[in-house]
């Protein structure tokens, strides 16, 4: 594991739409929030790194420079993590390494997006294979739509149910954001407004995907000799874990996604975790889609493979569960994606400090945070505890 | 009410020129006489369609080409019903993974044959596990929409 590394300060942006800021001043925005949380200044940065979505999104090439004087990157190194929609969790994880490796004490890892200004899905099929597959993907509901669809068949979970339980979900995740601050959807949605709502792709429904969020998130990591020179009360870095799988969609079974299984496992075995559901007592899934959120719960190993549906209708996942996941609302309600990732570490961090205001869950002390990113291909994992 | 700010409207176009290398130019070269190839690794036996040049999953070089069925079952599938910029195929289309018979991973195409305007019909046809095939187009140009969709037997 290297050395212990520590997260001790987060900033987060309003997300939403925000399109009465520049993209570099929306940075600059959560840039500011955490040295004010912290009561660090740039100077004493070791190290920058930042990620986005693919360059397509943004029109811009190599927006970590075009975000350096928002980072205050100057004279630092700076490094670029980009991978998709993992983007965030492995900007995470960049900045657990560099800490980790002894090489540095302070970095600060910033994710954003501004989901407003390009076109989300257009550029996600620029991700997808040229020659055989980009015409049939239909973008990032296309793909995880098709998964989801397949893990349900697989289990013979049937259709009504699992309608039931991805509408459950995005009911609770809609309710959970109007106590977040951040979030951008806030809306009361019913069971039969999310099973009435815009066919999308099949399964998945208006109320079933994220939204195009505009926000950025930034993290400060530190080495335990800086944490405890700060006196900052600080969230720990347990186990991180990532894995991929083959590029071409087809490849490899999406119905027990291997990465997802794979990346958590590492970080579990880190974390010394045996029985995740009993041990872990909140986690951030990544969850653009209430379907797939089921899909990773299997994964992750909070419940038996095609059990989620029914646990989901029981509460075991809802805010006052056996293990509560997403009480910020997600990435269902708020997805600025280059950034999502690391706003899911933000509010595990958040969690296991006791510093997540309204949505806190009550004696956090062990969370997961996750993103996956590409077409289906990998899955990002950090386990982050109240002690050292 | 609050300031509204001005905005920017700006375009990239860019023009690329991707080369098919010798292993899947003769894979398009296939279709074009409705012919569907795949590549067999010898360490791990699997057949991979398309034909790849080596074995993802071994790193070898893959040595036997296998000319593989045209109808196999279906392993998933999604209804696509919304639109966005530049999207390459008209909606409503269905994304499909369909396992060819004799081979080892699924091939993505489209599953076709079968009126696309009403979902609740669509739902009743679709089913995974479903035996499909190959409906190519009458002209073909070494594409991979040669293949017009696969549809129900
Ligand atoms: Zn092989």
């Amino acid at each position: 594991m290297g050395r212990p590394v520590a997260i001790i300060g987060v900033g987060q942006t309003k997300h939403g739409r925000r399109t009465e800021i520049s993209y570099p001043d929306l940075v600059r925005e959560a840039v500011v929030r955490v040295f004010e949380d912290t009561r660090l200044t740039p100077a004493d940065i070791d190290g920058v790194v930042s990620g986005t979505m693919p360059s397509m999104m943004e029109g811009i090439a190599l927006t970590h420079f075009y975000f350096a004087d928002a980072m205050q990157a100057a004279g630092k190194p700076i490094l670029k993590t980009e991978t998709c929609g993992s983007t965030g969790i492995s900007i995470a994880h960049t900045a657990y390494y560099w800490i980790a490796s002894g090489m540095a004490d302070l970095i600060l890892a910033v994710g954003h997006e501004k989901m407003n200004e390009g076109n989300s899905q257009a550029t996600m099929t620029t991700v997808v294979e040229p020659f055989y597959q980009r015409y049939f993907i239909a973008g990032a509901p296309g793909v995880f739509s098709m998964q989801s669809q397949m893990w349900a068949a697989r289990y013979g979970i049937p259709e009504e149910k699992i309608r039931d339980a991805a509408a459950y979900i995005s009911v609770a995740h809609h309710d959970d954001a109007f106590d977040n601050p951040y979030a951008h959807v806030k809306l009361r949605v019913t069971m039969d407004d999310v099973k009435n709502s815009r066919l999308i792709t099949y399964p998945v429904r208006l109320l079933d995907v994220c939204p195009n969020s505009d926000g950025a998130c930034a993290v400060i990591f530190a080495s335990a000799e800086m944490a405890r020179k700060l006196g900052r009360k600080a969230a720990w870095v347990k186990g991180v874990g990532y894995r991929g799988e083959e590029y071409f969609f087809g490849d490899s079974d999406k119905g027990v996604w291997q990465s997802a299984v794979q990346a958590a496992k590492q970080a579990y075995d880190q974390a010394g975790i045996r029985d995740p559901r009993k041990e872990l007592d909140v986690a951030e899934v990544y969850n653009p889609f209430t379907f797939q959120e089921m899909l990773f719960y299997e994964c992750f190993g909070f419940c038996g493979l095609g059990e989620a549906p029914d646990l989901v209708l029981k509460g075991v996942f809802a805010r006052n569960g056996e293990l509560p996941c997403d009480p910020s609302g997600g990435t269902l309600c708020t997805n600025p994606i280059g950034a999502t990732g690391l706003i899911r570490t933000a509010e595990a961090a958040l969690q296991v400090t006791g510093r997540a205001g309204d949505h806190q869950i009550p004696g956090a002390k062990l969370a997961l945070c996750h993103a996956m990113g590409g077409v289906d291909q990998f899955n990002g994992v950090m386990i982050l505890g109240a002690e050292p | 009410m609050a300031k509204e700010y001005k905005t920017l409207m700006t375009e990239i176009r860019l023009p690329y020129e991707l080369s098919y290398g010798p292993v899947w130019t003769r894979f398009f070269e296939g279709m074009a006489e409705k012919k569907l190839y795949g590549t067999k690794c010898e360490k791990c036996g699997r057949i991979l369609v398309p034909a790849r040049s080596f074995c993802p999953r071994c790193f070898v070089d893959t040595t036997e080409w296998v000319e593989v069925a045209q109808q196999g079952t279906l392993t998933a599938w999604s209804y696509v019903n919304y639109r966005y910029f530049g999207m390459p195929t008209e909606p409503p289309f269905i994304g499909a993974l369909i396992r060819l018979d004799g081979t080892d991973v699924d091939f993505l195409h489209l599953m076709g044959g079968i009126d696309l305007n009403d979902f609740e019909q669509v739902r009743k046809v679709v089913k995974n596990g479903m035996k499909v095939r190959a409906v190519w187009k009458e002209e073909r140009q070494g594409h991979i929409l040669d293949i017009r969709y696969f549809e129900p037997i």
